[in-house]
């Protein structure tokens, strides 16, 4: 019993360290990646007293980044404006980063890893609903960014607040009906079941991952899950020339570098789920649980502890891939307008969604799959 | 569920609802009461009725809660002293509470033997295959019928909230 707890802990610990850790070199990521896109020099301030500089390294922007930047954050005035209602304008940062980070808890990192006689499963928190408790979480986001544009006591924080509450309701339709589709196709709402159905191969070259079943519902969660992240092109809640920074407008110091974080993770977060509905997880091709099965009967077996080694990193470099994508379209996208934003919301993703999964439907019932 | 468990989120519970009757600011009404949905869908994930408790926290808290604090804020409403209120009011309201608390008391002392009884429960109670498959077989029709009357409730909706005719000012897809 003991045991068991101590290991749930642990998981625990590592996803949430992996994510912190993620959303952090995200932020790193986020400046230097666009200075690269718009070929600027980009972060290389604040060196260590120069000892990069001094042995020849290019300097990356690291420090300031990962160091500089939150020390200046939580050492800052924590300024809470005139009028504002100061208990909500506290918890308001939290209730945004609490759904967010609960919501790693059922995304599968590995399969089963074995050590003495027990076999651990490689997800914090095995829940054979994950995909309704997926659904839960990220609705009870909506709460931190629409109280803490209401509890700022100012028009444009207010106004972020309520068109972020409007987009991700709305956005939160066609990321359910493309859930709903991945469950009818997997016949399960337990993630990890779902990871290992997408194992082995098809035509002995295509990996049987969701993407090349479902691949309308897999650009459907990738929209709708980085219009809920309030990303460019999805910023309107934040839009700089419009509303100065919409929601967190009045937070300053340690509630706006939560804030920021709570950015980045959903980020992650929206990587993490198209990596565990759309391709696959953590399973790596040809990657059986005995070892490599190669096409042409090629056969190298390898020990548990290696397998789950190379799941736990295939996963974390396909959630890196797709975190650099929606990095990459954040460059690259100018914003919408808030009246286009709701057309592609209602009328153009949800009919999707649905037609979706009526296909799908269908060819469950009539296609004998 | 452990009983010190179900203790502390009963406990919540009340508080919430509490929270929702004591608060001065609707606001904070409304987060009281969003804090006792999501108590009492723990408590029916804690009970085993996982699909439920999930459904609950999707539709409830995260959905209908959301369009409350929407009406609250585009009421522009705010905090209110209270009215000091009819003398009928009172013994109105008095009445209605005394009976709502009869009511709770006689259930607690004489339980209906459906509660009372300890039925062992199917081994899929409360899984999402028996909920669906209860909706639709069991329940099709009532299922289907509220689905067409929630339909309906969108439609006029909609058809209500849209005010000008073609041609009508206002902008398109209503920037908030």
């Amino acid at each position: 019993m003991l045991a068991e707890l101590i290991i749930g802990a642990i998981k625990a610990i590592i996803v949430l360290l992996m994510v912190l850790n993620l959303s952090a070199i995200l932020l790193w990521f986020e400046r230097k990646g666009s200075a690269l896109i718009q070929d600027r020099v980009g972060a290389n301030r604040a060196a260590i007293v120069g000892v990069g500089r001094r042995l020849g390294l290019p300097n990356l922007g690291f420090v300031n980044t990962l160091m500089a930047d939150p020390l200046k954050l939580f050492t800052k005035e924590d300024f809470v404006p005139a009028g504002a209602d100061r208990f909500l304008h506290a918890l308001a940062p939290f209730l945004a980063m609490f759904p967010v980070l609960i919501t790693f808890a059922v995304v599968p990192f590995g399969d089963t890893l074995i050590i003495g006689d027990r076999s651990i499963n490689l997800q914090a928190a095995n829940l054979n609903v994950a995909a309704l408790y997926i659904l839960a979480t990220i609705g009870l986001g909506v709460y931190g960014v629409s109280l803490g544009g209401w509890a700022s006591n100012n028009r444009w924080a207010l106004l972020g607040g309520i068109r972020a509450t409007a987009q991700m309701i709305s956005y939160e339709l066609a990321m359910g009906l493309a859930i709903v589709s991945m469950v009818m196709t997997y016949g399960t709402l337990d993630l990890q079941l779902m990871c290992r159905e997408q194992g082995g191969v098809w035509f002995g070259f295509l990996p049987r991952w969701g993407i090349f079943v479902q691949p309308l519902a897999f650009l459907l969660l990738l929209t709708a899950g980085m219009a809920e992240s309030k990303r460019v092109p999805f910023d309107l809640p934040e839009g700089e020339s419009e509303l100065i920074a919409g929601y967190f407008t009045e937070y300053s110091g340690g509630k706006q570098a939560v804030f920021m974080l709570v950015d980045f993770a959903e980020i992650v977060l929206v990587s993490a789920l198209v990596t565990t509905f759309f391709f696959g997880g953590w399973q790596f091709p040809w990657l059986y649980p005995d070892g490599f099965h190669l096409p042409g009967g090629a056969f190298f077996h390898l020990p548990n502890l290696a397998v789950a080694i190379i799941q736990i990193i295939t996963f974390t470099l396909k959630v890196v891939a797709f975190c650099w994508l929606q990095i990459l379209l954040r460059w690259t996208l100018p914003r919408f307008r808030y009246d286009q934003l709701m057309r592609l919301g209602w009328k153009g993703l949800l009919p999707l969604g649905l037609l979706n999964v009526a296909v799908t439907a269908c060819v469950i019932v009539f296609g004998g799959v | 569920m452990p009983l010190w468990l179900f203790i502390f989120l009963a406990a919540l519970a009340i508080i919430g609802a509490a929270g929702v009757v004591l608060q001065r600011h609707p606001v904070h009404s409304l987060l009281s009461l969003v804090m006792t949905l999501v108590v009492i869908a723990v408590l029916f994930i804690g009970l085993g009725a996982a699909t439920v408790g999930f459904l609950q926290m999707i539709v409830y808290a995260g959905a209908i809660m959301v369009l409350f604090l929407f009406v609250i804020w585009l009421l522009n409403l705010q905090s209110q002293p209270l009215e000091p209120g009819h003398l009928a009011l009172k013994f109105l309201g008095s009445l209605g509470s005394a009976a709502l608390i009869a009511e709770l008391l006689l259930f607690v002392v004489h339980p209906p033997p459906a509660i009372t009884q300890n039925r062992a429960v199917a081994m899929d109670f409360g899984s999402i295959g028996r909920l669906a498959q209860s909706l639709f077989t069991d329940y099709l029709i009532a299922f289907e019928a509220t689905s067409v009357l929630l339909l309906v409730g969108v439609i006029g909706g909609v058809a209500l909230a849209r005010r000008t005719t073609a041609g009508g000012g206002g902008a398109p897809g209503g920037t908030p």
